[in-house]
């Protein structure tokens, strides 16, 4: 996949700012787009109409299991957050779910990526490459079941 | 193995397991609420709309149980149509365990768990909410979920897990007077951080650990998700198989660390050294003593959640407010029927309104900002619940400081921030 960057410098975005807790009762997809990042950024949705990407620092997606935090990112345009760790439930509901590729960067990627850079993942060969700055990163590689799930399109269609 | 790693092995039929290992693993027990479980339905209808999967029945419906909190009694027409899905969908596939509000006992699932006696020693536990960590304080593996998976268990009975390591926290002695146990979890994530435990386990043990309530313990495991814990869990004691047996549970398969148990890490705290503190806005990890604070002033106080709103966290609470009157908005919201009963039948609820508090009904309410006292721009809260992000409860300017129930109540007197040694 690729697509631009909107940079989040900061660590610890937790799923209270990503979607709100008042917006829990909502289910339709498209109705959490309108939320996404709501608690932190007004002008994410202007962003997102040429971004979809996030970069970001560690612990993304801390605080509740609210899965409406992956499905508010994807139902935006968001495929991929890479960020320098994730926390563990938004991780498994990005995966299980299918919604977005969560990637594991280094402290030397997080750095390079600026806001609009546009990236290119490969998933086979674990890099990104930087088409804007011709540079070419790691991503560290998914554990086995993970991208087993990952290429299955989600935990319920993957075959143990 | 410990504790955590042997419940893992035994759900996946394996002899031992080591932490990194990743295993299927059978269920036992799975909780939905009104959040996840209208979640739960919308992933069945699209993955049936999709074809991928065809729901006809669970795999064993006496697993699951399920309970209304976050949006309940219904806030507007949106969670009244939530409440009447989850309803429809038990119905449709004969889940009997469904505790409905304004039908008996209900209430904050997490607590629901305990006072019911939902879920045994040795289990393997999943629930749809990310405190579900707390019911690891009865000797369960007990760790929350995303709606997916949770879909994904109550149809197929299993899941994936990745064997945690495992930090252990060691409490020495007794706490002192006026110090609580969220006192001492809100210490250990101020030291550790909100992703010290991110993917473990947290157990705690020691002397200190034994002499403390079940409830007390709950409120320790409650809040290991905010350490970024995959689960929280203790060792199961004479004092838990006591408090479930009055629960009506008599069969269990109690699990303990083995003579030879391994952990990554392990914290060593004496309880003598531990004081009344806040986490300040806006994480958890932002904690300090109350006096250090020099009583910044506050504009509401408030006792709920599943954090807070135990029986035991409102006899704390009680104790302090017993005759006098409060200073700023209090809100007290018990978290299930069961607790609202008891507090009423000893007093209590007589003593918060007498104080000039407001006692809710059972509801996750305000701690996630869903209702019934969420804060305006630039209000300050003292609360008894867990998260304090930028508008957890409320306006994204409002501030809350996260305190035990003595701390809360101390502060809901005197209008300020309030160590209860100092009243």
């Amino acid at each position: 996949m690729k697509g631009k960057v909107i940079k989040y410098e900061q660590d610890n975005i937790d799923t209270d700012v990503i979607l709100p807790g008042p917006y829990l009762k909502l289910h339709e997809h498209s109705e959490l787009a309108e939320h996404a990042m709501e608690g932190m950024d007004p002008d994410f949705h202007s962003k997102v109409k040429n971004a979809s990407i996030i970069v970001t620092g560690n612990n993304f997606g801390c605080g509740s299991s609210r899965e409406h935090a992956p499905i508010a990112l994807s139902a935006s345009g968001i495929e991929a957050v890479l960020a320098l760790s994730f926390a563990r439930i938004f991780y498994r509901n990005a995966v299980d779910g299918a919604y977005l590729l969560p990637i594991e960067i280094d402290e030397k990627t997080y750095s390079s990526i600026s806001e609009n850079d546009e990236l290119e993942i490969d998933t086979k060969k674990n890099e990104i490459m930087n088409t804007t700055k011709k540079e070419t990163y790691p991503m560290k590689p998914f554990p086995e079941l993970i991208g087993k799930i990952i290429e299955a399109g989600g935990l319920f269609k993957y075959k143990p | 193995m410990n504790i955590t790693e042997k419940i893992l092995a035994r759900a996946s039929g394996e002899p031992k397991l080591e932490p990194g290992d990743v295993k299927f693993a059978k269920i036992d027990k799975v909780m939905l609420h009104d959040v996840s479980g209208p979640g739960v339905i919308k992933t069945f209808e699209k993955l049936e709309k999709d074809g991928v999967i065809k729901v006809d029945k669970l795999f064993d419906p006496s697993m699951i149980w399920v309970t209304e909190d976050h949006f309940v009694p219904s806030v507007d027409k949106i969670s009244a149509e939530n409440i009447v899905k989850l309803s429809d969908f038990t119905n449709r596939f004969g889940i009997k365990k469904h505790f409905k509000y304004g039908m008996g006992q209900y209430g904050i699932c997490h607590s629901m768990s305990h006072e019911e006696g939902l879920v045994s020693p040795g289990e393997l536990y999943v629930g749809g909410d990310s405190h579900t960590n707390t019911t690891g304080a009865l000797g369960a593996f007990a760790c929350g979920l995303g709606h997916t998976d949770i879909a994904y268990a109550i149809l197929h009975g299993k899941l994936w897990f990745k064997v945690p390591e495992t930090l252990y926290f060691k409490l020495n002695g007794k706490l002192p007077e006026n110090v609580m146990a969220k006192d001492f979890i809100l210490r250990i994530i101020g030291d550790i951080t909100t992703e010290g435990a991110a993917g473990k386990a947290m157990q705690f043990g020691g002397d200190g650990i034994s002499d403390m309530s079940v409830e007390s313990r709950l409120t320790l495991t409650n809040m290991t998700t905010e350490a970024g814990a995959k689960n929280g869990i203790i060792e199961p004691d004479q004092k838990v198989f006591d408090y479930i047996s009055e629960r009506g549970i008599s069969e269990y398969d109690a699990v303990y660390d083995d003579d030879d148990a391994q952990y990554e890490k392990t914290f060593e705290y004496n309880a003598s050294e531990l004081e009344p503190v806040v986490a300040k806005p806006f994480s958890p990890q932002n904690v300090s003593t109350v006096r250090e604070t020099n009583n910044i002033e506050i504009d509401k106080s408030y006792i709920g959640s599943c954090t807070g709103a135990k029986y035991e966290d409102l006899v704390a609470a009680a104790k302090i407010l017993k005759g006098k009157k409060v200073k700023v908005r209090t809100e007290v919201l018990p978290a299930t029927i069961s607790i609202y009963k008891k507090a009423t039948e000893n007093g209590l609820t007589q003593i918060f309104i007498d104080a000039g508090a407001v006692v809710g009904p059972p509801t996750c309410g305000a701690c996630c900002g869903a209702q019934m006292g969420v804060l305006a721009k630039d209000e300050v809260c003292v609360s008894t619940t867990n998260r304090n992000f930028p508008g957890r409860m409320g306006h994204l300017e409002s501030k809350t400081y996260l305190a035990s129930p003595l701390v809360t109540a101390a502060s809901a007197i005197t209008g300020k921030l309030t160590d209860p040694r100092d009243l």
